[in-house]
């Protein structure tokens, strides 16, 4: 057995207190759920899962606060006993940042509980469900030889598996998470079972394919169970002797495993999933210390065992970038030092300019890493840290344990497949502007350095030479209007989400103020940054329901800049009141103060942390950044250049 | 291993296994002694001892477990 996947050798192993740690969580006053992941992050084996899950419930049950763990409810319809691993999910799940909720109801029950509007799986309104069906469930009918009787028997298990979706979809509008179906061991034929329609080989083959595809098109979820078993092996997934004894679906070995999977979807669904790698340079990107070995003896080259195994990394690394993570380096060296290798080296596959920050420089690491995420606006647990020194990652998972960092093998061979092993970087879709991203922050990056080098704020936004600019919303802007409500989470004050239609009737509504934002500045085009909707609370007062920004442009003082705006068209209109409102969401603790910033008074606040906020608009005068100013397509245009 | 250190090293399994560090061991306690020793936590008793021992109990074996002394008896055989 692989013990990599079956130990998640990539996490730190159990320390000796976690018993006492586990015992002490129950009489922690604060911060009961930072403790718990941090229990949660480690190499816990079946048992030490059950316990810490017996502990969480126990909060659950309290009702105690376990933020920054985000709650999520997930039922599990499965044809194999689950009580095993119902513990096990809601331990990992912790790991991943979820606070879990487990809705597991009888067993066997699938298809009754799919489709009756108020079983316990529908009543209880999960977030997701999981369809956690092994091959065992599935109406298959083998007909080796027989390519007809072969096509309707995957027809006949993809209408039943579309029957389930149906009915969770119709009577409780969960998502729904499939699984692929592990092939059992036996086979029938030998190598043909893989080439001849009909055996089970071949059966679930065509309906994994089928599965798959289906879920990009219904907007469901994959967990790729068959490919999980490809890779610790079938013989070893299934546990023949647990199927008999307690109709275990796959081996009690890889119920840690199965359950870290699980909980890296629920954490992608919920947005938890890592976008940055921050890279170490020595022993890790290449083999050996450029301080000291220099530029011919560092190991990056083809033909040599070690510098093979680092050029790996440097691969997945950038594979990683393409498809939308950001990098990043953080090495104890002299900047120069540590860029010859980038700039000189011929068999690096990485260059300077797939890096979003290079911090190379003699702080301790958790400063750097800090410095990047901050550079990046991004928090700390999007972060993964990849180095080879224990020293290193113990300082940064004890300093910042918001951080993902992998233990690593003693062999380079192995930190490639290791990084990968960890799943820091899941994802549940794939979309175009995941190509640009990492490209974007780096541009984005480019603007931090410089804010560095020009020294003070206000200078720095005035080097940038924006220009922005406010329009009301218009048919050409429509379709990225409507796209920016239904997506953005973290700097929404409300998280309304309108149709296109609706946002169609807002235009011609002359009761509502409507505003779209563009910013350009000296490297390029932003496009559309903000989207605000004002509606009329009265004969002279505003009520601000909507209000978003783009994060890439945080910290520029875009919104005092807006609310100046709004405030224009308020007195032109003869609005004599301006009411914000902070819908608090799971995503958007970034704008709780976005009022008080901008001088607004605050009004009310309700026990689940709506505030209510107003401002005066005759003498509200928020400040004004460097910028120059059009405002196009209102009665009264013109184009402004402030002082 | 004699039975005085498979004793021992099941204790510390019982600890883990039913979150339970005040268990005594006998060879007469048995599943209706212990709290929490329903079926699922049998399979995840046999699995941690297996796992601990590097031994493997037959289907058979398994099902006719009726108490710690069996156990002990069966490890003491297959180590």
């Amino acid at each position: 057995m692989n013990a990599l996947f079956s130990e998640l050798q990539w996490l730190p192993g159990t320390p000796p207190e976690f018993s006492d740690r586990l015992r002490g969580i129950g009489t922690l006053a604060a911060n009961l759920g930072g403790e718990i992941q941090a229990l949660a992050s480690h190499a816990l084996d079946l048992n030490q899962l059950t316990r810490l899950a017996k502990v969480i419930g126990k909060a659950q049950t309290e009702g105690r606060a376990l933020n920054p763990l985000v709650s999520f409810r997930i039922a599990i319809l499965s044809n194999s006993t689950v009580d095993l691993l119902v513990p096990a999910l809601v331990a990992s799940a912790a790991r991943h940042g979820i606070a879990l909720e487990v809705v597991q109801p009888a067993y066997g029950q699938v298809a009754q509980d799919a489709l009756t509007p108020d079983s316990k799986v529908n009543s209880s309104r999960p977030d997701a469900v999981l369809f956690a069906l092994d091959y065992r469930a599935l109406p298959i009918k083998l007909s080796p030889g027989d390519l007809e009787g072969s096509s309707a028997t995957i027809q006949g298990v993809l209408g039943y598996l579309q029957t389930l979706r149906d009915g969770i979809h119709t009577n409780s509008k969960a998502v729904c998470i499939f699984q692929t179906f592990a092939p059992p061991a036996e086979s029938l034929f030998g190598s043909l079972d893989r080439a001849l329609p009909g055996t089970m080989r071949y059966l679930l083959d065509e309906i994994n394919r089928e599965v798959a595809s289906y879920v990009f098109s219904s907007g469901d979820v994959l967990l790729d169970v068959a490919g999980l078993a490809e890779i610790v092996g079938l013989a070893d997934w299934h546990n023949t002797q647990l199927w008999n004894l307690a109709k275990f679906s796959f081996s009690d070995e890889f119920i840690p495993l199965y359950a870290d999977h699980v909980s890296r979807i629920v954490g992608a669904i919920r947005g938890k999933s890592s976008k940055v790698l921050v890279l170490d340079l020595d022993n890790t990107v290449w083999g050996g210390v450029i301080g000291d070995d220099g530029l011919e003896g560092i190991r990056v080259a083809q033909g040599d065992a070690c510098g093979e195994a680092h050029l790996a990394v440097q691969r997945l690394a950038l594979d990683l970038r393409r498809r939308g993570i950001v990098l990043a380096v953080s090495s104890k060296n002299t900047d120069e030092v540590a860029r010859t290798p980038f700039d000189q080296h011929p068999e690096m596959l990485l260059k300077l300019e797939h890096i979003a920050i290079f911090q190379a420089n003699w702080n301790d690491k958790a400063t750097n890493i800090q410095a990047i995420a901050e550079e990046l606006s991004l928090g700390l647990d999007s972060l993964v840290f990849l180095d080879d020194n224990p020293v290193e990652r113990g300082l940064v998972r004890k300093l910042l344990p918001q951080v993902s960092v992998p233990e690593l093998p003693e062999d380079p061979a192995w930190y490639a497949r290791t990084l990968s092993a960890a799943g820091y970087f899941e994802a549940i879709a794939f979309a175009n502007e995941d190509l640009k991203r990492a490209a974007y922050y780096k541009d984005n990056a480019k603007r931090a350095s410089l804010q560095k080098q020009v020294g003070g704020v206000d200078a720095y936004l005035a080097s940038l030479d924006m220009t922005i600019q406010f329009q009301p919303f218009d048919t050409t802007g429509r379709a990225r209007i409507v796209q920016l409500i239904n997506k953005s989470n973290q700097y929404n004050l409300t998280t309304r989400r309108y149709t296109e239609p609706e946002i169609a009737e807002a235009e011609e509504d002359l009761s509502v103020f409507t505003l779209q934002v563009r910013l350009a500045d000296i490297f390029g085009d932003n496009g559309m940054i903000s989207v605000l909707i004002c509606r009329r609370a009265g004969p002279d007062i505003w009520e601000i329901d909507t209000w978003l920004m783009s994060c890439r442009v945080l910290g520029r003082k875009l919104e005092h800049m807006i609310l100046r705006e709004v405030l224009e068209h308020a007195r032109a209109a003869g609005i004599e009141r301006l009411i914000g409102v902070f819908l608090p969401s799971d995503r958007n603790k970034l704008v709780v103060d976005h009022y008080a910033k901008l001088g607004f008074t605050k009004t009310n606040e309700d026990a689940s942390g709506v505030t209510r906020w107003e401002l005066t608009v005759a003498s509200a005068n928020p400040e004004i950044a460097p910028m120059s100013v059009i405002s196009r397509g209102f009665e009264s245009s013109k184009e402004r250049i402030p002082a | 291993m004699d039975e005085p250190q498979i004793y021992g090293r099941l204790e510390e399994i019982f600890a883990n296994v039913f979150d339970e560090e005040a268990i005594v061991l006998t060879p007469e306690l048995a599943a209706k002694d212990v709290d929490g020793w329903d079926s699922l936590a049998h399979i995840r008793l046999i699995l941690t001892v297996e796992k601990t021992f590097k031994i493997k109990l037959t289907t058979t074996e398994i099902g006719k477990l009726q108490n710690v002394g069996e156990l002990v008896g069966l490890i003491k055989a297959k180590t």
